[in-house]
């Protein structure tokens, strides 16, 4: 099912006495979630992905705007009305129900037309409890299960009542680092099988990236740019975005454009017509440097990182915006161990440049003109 | 590890509990056992610590004693009226409370009010309410009337009228602290449930039945305990209403009677006191084991 938000805004009323102005935790957000896809709001604690995810399923309502699903304004609708499935960042489970009660607990609400046999019920719970594969657990109580185990009763029982939508709020954030991997490849898995419109919460760029076929960030109550991961990644429309995105980060440098070369401290980088001369902030992503002796940056080099795939060289720069560089290359360049200064150039499509105030990127305008 | 092995290691845990094995040996355990010697020992006289000797006698005398029948109807009744009234209604409040987020704090303010009032002065206000005096009725009595009810004497009139007031009185006096457990245990229930309940479109009342009450069983499966405990072993409610002559009344209980047949106008008997207390302990054991069997198929942990 197709889901439009159009301008839903979501004031909360302030607590600060010094600063009664209402807080925004979503701003004007407009999005349309195309039928059948897996979109993730991602940004960080406190940008209202997880404000936005409430007033989809109904729990909280919007001060402003309206809320489509496909043709129907679900936006007065309380969540029972609205055929989605939630899942919770702790599950949510009840405790005092075996994994069969509370897959079926959903079921066991319908009334009128809707109520459904005991036999038909346990053909859903049956369902699924096959599709998240945890049919032998279905006798046991939450507490015996796993942390992975319980996501997955979760997501069954949020999809036991067949919906429209399914929301998922941090749904990985509880796991350790390898069940979350092999969790949200089941989630993915899950969503494809049932082809059910798919929304998904996270603060983890990497989880968004992952699985997402859309993402889209958020700052501050903010849309910041949608599109597919790979696309945002590669042409983030801001330095919060492109920042936010990646790991490690992208290596962030004060820079500036004189008579089109792009300049980091003394060094012409790049050439970057196009634009008048100015102060900007030059984001380079650490798979964007390449070692060349004659290459046009440089930076000390503070020590070097095997990682076995890859070597990790870290270094200083006294344009750089952080604490230490980081330079990803392939471990089959030869990297001179006892060197003090590394020389780079740069991939193009790895540097981006940013506008000092706005923080808009300048890069998109000077590959049109190319 | 190597500190354990010298005798003084072993000995040290024994050295911190010292103070209170000497303490609750002295205080509790001594006395009871005692109790349970004294209840069998025939006619036993403080002063001269001798006693006729030694078999059932006491609890054959205690068991046939009317006074004692009346106190164990009296106890009995009012456990079984009292713990799930109080327990009930504790609920009902508690949950008011918990879905009025406005005036929570001045209500839960003045239903905790009770439990730190003094017992007579409680007693005094009851006396108030329902006690006849030569120059008053009562208030309930004077409500009755005004209604075109007739009036009765609910201090010393009529049984029911008595174990009416009393019951009022212990549910009263035990339901504040009742209501703050609940209140505390509804507010510990994670908000998520009601939400993923809501989402799934559940009825308040099933909400209520299939959530909540699960999630609170273990707090009110305590409430009920202690409950019953606190009832059987309830005295000085009776005392602050009907006075110290129970027994006159028919208002005795069985701890009133244990009182009486130690230091009361038929005091002097350890023996048939320790008998009395010695069946209130097995009563309220068996109670108490039954609850706990109870509990294990009901409560949720």
């Amino acid at each position: 099912m197709e889901v439009v938000l159009q301008h839903i805004t979501k004031r909360f009323p302030s607590r600060d006495k010094n600063n009664p102005a209402d807080v925004i935790a979503v701003n004007d957000f407009d999005l349309t979630i195309p039928d059948g896809k897996l979109v993730c709001l991602l940004g960080p604690s406190g940008c209202g992905k997880s404000t936005l995810l409430n007033m989809i399923s109904g729990l909280a309502k919007p001060s402003d705007g309206h809320i489509f699903f496909g043709d129907v304004d679900v936006t007065a609708l309380p969540p029972e009305n609205r055929g989605i499935g939630l899942v919770f960042q702790n599950y949510a489970l009840y405790p005092h129900l075996t994994v069969r009660q509370n897959i079926r607990f959903p079921l066991e609400n319908l009334k009128g037309d809707r109520k459904l046999s005991k036999e038909a019920m346990e053909e859903k719970v049956q369902e699924a409890a096959k599709l998240v594969q945890i049919t032998q657990y279905l006798e046991r109580k939450p507490s015996e299960l796993s942390g992975g185990q319980q996501q997955r009763v979760a997501i069954a029982r949020a999809l036991v009542k067949g919906p429209g939508v399914l929301l998922l709020d941090e749904p990985l954030s509880n796991l350790d680092a390898r069940l979350r991997l092999q969790t949200r490849e089941e989630i993915r898995r899950i969503q494809q099988e049932t082809g059910v419109t798919t929304i998904f919460v996270t603060h983890d760029q990497e989880e968004a990236m992952s699985i997402s076929d859309e993402i889209i960030v958020m700052e501050t109550g903010f849309k910041r740019q949608v599109g597919h991961p790979q696309e945002v990644y590669d042409h983030p429309c801001s330095l919060f975005v492109a920042k936010f995105l990646g790991t490690p980060q992208i290596n962030v440098f004060d820079g500036r454009i004189a008579g089109g070369k792009l300049y980091i401290g003394d060094e012409a980088v790049l050439d970057f017509p196009g634009f008048p001369d100015q102060e900007v902030n030059v984001g380079i992503r650490p798979e964007g440097f390449i070692p060349a002796e004659n290459g046009a940056f440089s930076f000390e080099r503070s020590s070097v990182e095997v990682m076995g795939r890859d070597v990790s060289i870290v270094g200083k720069h006294p344009a750089f915006q952080g604490a230490s560089i980081r330079a990803i290359v392939s471990s089959l360049n030869k990297i001179d161990t006892t060197a003090t200064v590394d020389r780079f150039s740069l991939v193009p499509e790895k540097v981006h440049v940013f506008d000092k105030n706005t923080g808009a990127v300048l890069t998109l305008a000077a590959k049109e003109k190319e | 590890m190597a500190q354990n092995e010298t005798p003084f290691g072993k000995i040290k845990p024994w050295l911190y509990l010292l103070p209170s094995i000497l303490f609750l040996g002295f205080f509790l355990v001594y006395p009871l056992i005692d109790v349970f010697i004294y209840s069998f020992e025939e006619g036993y006289n403080f002063a001269s610590q001798t006693g006729f000797g030694i078999g059932f006698y006491n609890y054959s005398y205690v068991l046939h004693d009317p006074y004692f029948l009346q106190a164990l109807k009296n106890t009995l009744i009012l456990v079984a009226i009292t713990v799930p009234l109080s327990t009930g209604l504790s609920l009902l409040i508690s949950l008011g409370l918990s879905s009025i987020p406005a005036l929570k704090k001045a209500f839960q303010t003045i239903y905790f009010l009770p439990y730190v009032t003094n017992t007579l002065a409680v007693g005094l206000v009851f006396m108030i309410l329902f006690k006849k005096t030569a120059y008053s009725e009562g208030l309930i009595n004077l409500l009755i009337t005004a209604f075109g009810g007739e009036g009765v004497d609910f201090i010393e009139g009529p049984y029911w009228a008595k174990m009416m007031v009393l019951c009022i009185y212990t549910v009263w006096i035990v339901m504040p602290f009742k209501i703050l457990i609940l209140t505390s245990s509804l507010a510990s229930v994670n908000q998520d449930y009601y939400n993923a309940a809501k989402v799934d479109g559940t009825s308040s009342g099933r909400i209520f039945w299939r959530i909540t009450l699960p999630m609170i069983s273990p707090m009110i499966f305590y409430l009920i305990i202690t409950g019953f405990i606190g009832a059987f072993k309830s005295y000085s409610d009776a005392v602050a209403l009907f006075g110290t002559n129970l027994n006159a009344a028919e208002m005795n209980t069985i701890v009133g009677y244990v009182y009486d047949m130690l230091y009361g106008n038929s005091g002097g008997y350890p023996s048939y006191a320790s008998a009395a207390a010695v069946i209130l302990f097995v009563i309220v054991l068996t109670i108490t084991c039954i609850n706990l069997l109870v509990s294990k198929k009901n409560v949720q942990y």
